[in-house]
């Protein structure tokens, strides 16, 4: 979609406001009809991350299931924050949900997450050690029209920090062996439902879904995804209606993935959640960057700059939303016959 | 040059039939030949095989986001001088 025509009136965050007791109504009715109808499932299972979508989506679950029909899942491992956890724990107890607690850590440690991905990290920083801490990080979209290239940021023991722009070949084996988290959570997600009956949730926002911020075969699985249509600031709207507790609101979303703290923002969005929900919304009805600038404060040219990443991202994911392509449709099968139904 | 950037480009996406067609003006991410990885890929072929360093400030479409941007950058590069 292109940015074509201006606005009459001037943007505003109020766009995004829903009505949470309805949303979430709606919601639960769908989680119902598409788990146990559809489906053929009688009950759910959610990870929890201790972030805000997997707690909406757990209280949901919550609500169109019963507590006895809802698994959550605790899924650690060694690069985990601690907050993770504890909040994820904080999360369950509200909602009266028992949790499963699986540390991955070994699963990872056998596949060669952590080996090949630190193989990866040393071949440009010989000298980093398991002391050291370090993420993948990404420069600004905003006031440059420049390629944004991928660093590696260490930070050694003595707080010495090193920066190196990543080459393809070594950043392709860092994602490719930590999507290794991903794919196991789910894996166990997986374990679970088939053992229970259960269906898995898949918990994305809209952003996360639209821009492809998942791993395929990974947190991208799922058999339900309930809050994929609702703006990041929306979910956060709804998580305070089902009064989930302060824990979750005031947690700042996080990759979770590497040992230095990685806000989403510097790994993969190019601007703080909220603002990035006003310019995806206004970027969907083909609004100018001239009338959104000043409800997100950004200059036209830095809307533009953001709409035209959000564009190079779908187009760069497009392949994570397909699912296998077949050589010829079988018509016999649900969702095989028009591979695009089942996006 | 050409020849060989476009060599590069349809060997290592391969997209022989695309490239051939592809106009040297044609930008490369929006013709879908290469994503943000890509460039990563493309930046990292030209410093080895024009044996140039790319800085930061040169990481623009001006400079890589055509066969012919590229092309020009390249020659740019051969007359500042030996690499940094």
């Amino acid at each position: 979609m292109t940015a074509v025509s201006g606005s009459a009136e001037p943007l505003t965050p109020a766009v995004l406001e829903i009505d949470c007791e309805r949303v979430a109504a709606d919601i639960v009715a769908a989680l119902e009809r598409i788990v146990t109808r559809e489906l053929r499932r009688r009950g759910a299972v959610v990870g929890l991350s201790g972030g805000v979508d997997s707690s909406v989506s757990a209280a949901l679950c919550v609500q169109a299931f019963g507590p006895s029909h809802t698994l959550a899942l605790l899924m650690p491992e060694t690069d985990s924050a601690d907050e993770t956890l504890r909040v994820s724990r904080v999360v369950a107890d509200a909602l009266g949900l028992d949790t499963v607690q699986h540390d991955i850590t070994p699963i990872l440690e056998a596949a060669g997450c952590y080996r090949e991905r630190d193989a990866a990290v040393r071949e440009l920083i010989p000298e980093l050690t398991d002391a050291w801490r370090w993420k993948i990080a990404l420069p600004s979209v905003l006031g440059t029209d420049s390629y944004r290239l991928f660093s590696l940021v260490a930070e050694a023991p003595d707080g010495k920090t090193v920066e190196v722009r990543l080459p393809a070949k070594n950043y392709l084996a860092i994602v490719a062996a930590t999507n290794f988290k991903q794919r196991v959570r789910k894996m166990i997600e997986y374990y679970h439902a088939d053992r229970l009956g259960y269906a898995v949730v898949g918990t994305p926002n809209r952003l996360e879904y639209d821009q492809g911020f998942f791993v395929k075969n990974g947190d991208g699985a799922a058999d339900v995804k309930p809050l994929a249509h609702l703006y990041k600031t929306q979910v956060y709207r709804l998580a305070e209606h089902l009064g989930l507790p302060a824990d979750v609101l005031e947690q700042e979303p996080t990759t979770d993935t590497y040992s230095l703290p990685q806000s989403q923002e510097e790994f993969y969005f190019s601007l703080p959640y909220d603002k990035l929900d006003i310019c995806l919304y206004a970027y969907n009805r083909g609004l100018a960057p001239a009338s959104v600038g000043p409800a997100v404060g950004l200059s036209e040219d830095d809307v533009a700059r953001v709409f035209r990443d959000i564009e190079q991202k779908r187009r760069a994911t497009r392949y994570l939303h397909l699912p296998a392509q077949l050589v010829e449709q079988i018509p016999e099968i649900p969702g095989s016959a028009d591979p695009a139904a089942d996006r | 040059m050409e020849a060989e950037l476009r060599s590069f480009l349809a060997e290592n996406f391969l997209l022989g039939e695309e490239l051939r067609t592809l106009p040297a003006s044609a930008s490369l991410i929006e013709a879908g030949i290469i994503d943000s990885t890509g460039v990563l890929e493309l930046v990292g072929y030209l410093e080895e095989a024009h044996a140039i360093v790319i800085t930061d400030a040169e990481l623009v479409p001006e400079n890589l986001d055509s066969i012919e941007n590229i092309l020009r950058f390249l020659e740019t590069k051969r007359n500042s001088g030996p690499a940094a």
